[in-house]
């Protein structure tokens, strides 16, 4: 197993770290899921997708959520932004019921949907102007937030000019545009390369230091999770359901460095642990893969 | 790489310069083969024409013969020792050379018809250009709407698409006695042969085109407070525009096709009328300058029409190429 030795316990938490759990514990929910469940009919029979999920997310905490492929985990953004139905449980935004999507539910998605057919400014105003606000008005939040995330030199571009990063900083911009109370991020940053992925995530920490937003994150990338989060929820597949909500040891202000840092490292061995995937059995097609190996190369040319 | 094998790279965009050759070349290679076919006496050319009678009385000068029957003549007069009759190989009247179909394409236009009250060339065009622009609008303004609607709500897909699959198979030519039963024998009827023959793929087609908008881009106006009637005018719409705007290029093509068929129904009018009013003259080169001139108006239309698309969807090019 990959399980690490003398690292400390990733229960174990600093004074300052304990004290900040404590102080966001006293603010108040906004996101509140009771008993979720989820189940549907495909070609394969009856799939519960979701079992008995409950967790609540703090004002203005930033909460991952992680595991394996089929655990839900889509699913479960998916009924919170309300473009599912569940079977059994309440989701509470502030208290009340969510039915339907609605903008007090930022969402950005893995693969940016953007509208393709506005320019990038347009794009931000999108949400105030469907929800009645002004065309003045919206011009002018959407600058802000363009600013805000470093784009308005792009602001008349198209999204197809933009690359990967730039794109999602758009969907970003437009979902936070209409001032949610909580902005639901579905793997934002899988499709991007190691590196923007990295500079993404800082600047979605400065966004989300700096305003009054609370965070629902979706990957599977652990490190990105340890990382940003404040708690990380650990799902398990078949059927989804919540295996541990991980308060993360590492103090903040985060910085890259500390990836190496012993809570880190704990995390991160913990994380493992839960969400290892267990070997598939292997098939019987699989097993007839037999290479033979000849030697074509001279013996005295070696190449290890 | 050799110089062919860089024209025959597999899969391989061509270059600026080479596209428009090839394109260029695509056009001049059918324009060879008829040459060829024309201008080549011992390709082809079944006929002679003769030039000089001789001893065959029923001969005369400009008359095209079979060659067997030019050749048994020729040994027969050769046998009474008469005067033998010349000529010189010759197409049949109804594959004119391409110049004569050329000059033909302008003569056209100038020769006055044959009665007095009869249209002329150009007249007979407009006529058939009127009659293809209300069938394909009228067909659209229903058409267009539907077929988005269709696409859009499954429950309105569901309750027309079958019925409409269902109809496109019946051919529009056979509604052509119908429609002159109730429309009259003018314009009416051939105006609505061309809008069944429309509508129906219409409706299909672009019902597919608005089920092919990437689903995630609904989503995401759903998550910024979109409600349901702007979903359709500010999401749906805008975003198969271009699509929309490819299938309507691809149908005006196929009204064009129905646009013979419905002109033989009732009076006979417009282009085809002049066609077939030339082809009994025997005039087969202004029968193919008519013919080629629908071909230049619709592909010149088309052409036109991709132009604009390009001015009316830059955010499309660049979507289309990645």
């Amino acid at each position: 197993m990959n399980r690490e030795h003398n690292l400390p316990d990733y229960l174990q938490q600093s004074e300052v770290v304990r004290a900040r759990f404590d102080s966001l514990k006293q603010r108040e929910k906004i996101l509140e899921v009771r008993h979720l469940g989820k189940r549907y009919t495909s070609t394969q029979g009856e799939v519960e997708a979701l079992r008995d999920v409950s967790f609540s997310v703090h004002r203005r905490e930033f909460v991952c959520v992680i595991g394996p492929s089929g655990c839900g985990k889509s699913t479960l953004i998916r009924i919170l932004a309300g473009l599912e139905n569940h079977n059994a449980g309440d989701v509470l935004l502030d208290g009340k019921p969510v039915a339907g999507p609605g903008y007090d539910r930022g969402m950005v998605f893995q693969g940016y949907s953007l509208f393709p057919w506005l320019t990038v400014k347009k794009n931000v105003m999108f949400g105030p102007e469907v929800n009645g606000r002004g065309r003045y008005e919206a011009e002018r939040d959407a600058l802000m937030w363009l600013d805000l995330v470093g784009l308005t030199k792009f602001a008349d571009n198209y999204p197809h000019q933009l690359s990967g990063g730039m794109r999602q900083r758009v969907a970003i911009a437009r979902a936070l545009v209409n001032e949610p109370r909580i902005l639901l991020m579905d793997e934002p940053f899988g499709a991007l390369d190691a590196q923007t992925r990295v500079k993404m995530q800082t600047h979605l920490i400065d966004i989300w230091r700096n305003i009054d937003i609370t965070m629902l994150f979706i990957t599977h990338d652990l490190d990105e999770a340890i990382f940003l989060a404040d708690r990380i929820l650990v799902l398990k597949a078949h059927p989804g359901e919540v295996q541990e909500l991980i308060e993360v040891p590492v103090p903040r202000p985060r910085t890259p460095a500390q990836f190496m840092s012993p809570e880190f490292r704990a995390t991160k061995a913990r994380l493992e642990e839960l969400i290892h995937p267990a070997p598939l059995p292997e098939t019987e097609e699989e097993l007839a893969v037999k290479p033979h190996m000849i030697r074509f190369t001279n013996v005295a040319d070696n190449v290890e | 790489m050799s110089k062919i094998s860089k024209w025959f790279a597999v899969r391989a965009e061509l270059a600026s310069r080479k596209r428009t050759l090839l394109g260029i070349g695509s056009f001049l290679l059918p324009l060879l083969v008829w040459s060829i076919i024309s201008y080549t006496p011992f390709i082809w050319h079944p006929k002679i024409q003769v030039e000089d009678p001789g001893g065959v009385d029923y001969f005369q000068v400009g008359m095209l013969v079979d060659k067997s029957v030019f050749q048994d003549e020729f040994t027969s007069m050769q046998a009474q020792k008469l005067a033998l009759p010349r000529g010189e190989p010759a197409n049949p009247i109804y594959l004119p050379a391409p110049h004569q179909v050329a000059k033909a394409c302008y003569t056209a236009f100038t020769t006055a018809p044959e009665q007095k009250d009869l249209p002329w060339l150009h007249e007979s065009l407009w006529h058939s250009i009127q009659v293809i622009f209300w069938g394909f609008v009228i067909s659209s303004i229903v058409g267009v709407p539907l077929g988005i609607l269709a696409g859009t709500y499954a429950a309105l897909g569901r309750l027309s698409e079958p019925f409409v699959e269902f109809f496109r198979y019946l051919p529009a030519p056979a509604f052509g006695a119908l429609a002159v039963a109730v429309l009259g024998i003018y314009d009416g009827p051939k105006i609505a042969i061309i809008v069944i023959g429309t509508f129906f793929q219409q409706v299909l087609i672009i019902a597919n085109t608005t089920r092919k908008l990437d689903a995630t881009i609904i989503e995401a106006a759903l998550t910024l407070g979109t409600r349901r009637l702007q979903l359709l005018t500010r999401v749906v719409v805008p975003g198969i525009m271009p699509d929309l705007f490819r299938d309507l290029r691809i149908l005006l093509g196929w009204a064009w096709t129905y646009l013979i068929v419905a002109e033989l129904i009732g009076t006979s009018t417009g282009i085809t009328w002049f066609i077939t009013q030339q082809a009994r003259y025997q005039h087969f080169d202004k029968v193919y300058a008519a013919i080629m001139i629908i071909g230049i108006i619709g592909f010149g239309t088309d052409l036109v029409l991709a132009r604009l698309e390009r001015h009316l969807f830059p955010w499309d090019r660049g979507l289309r190429r990645t």
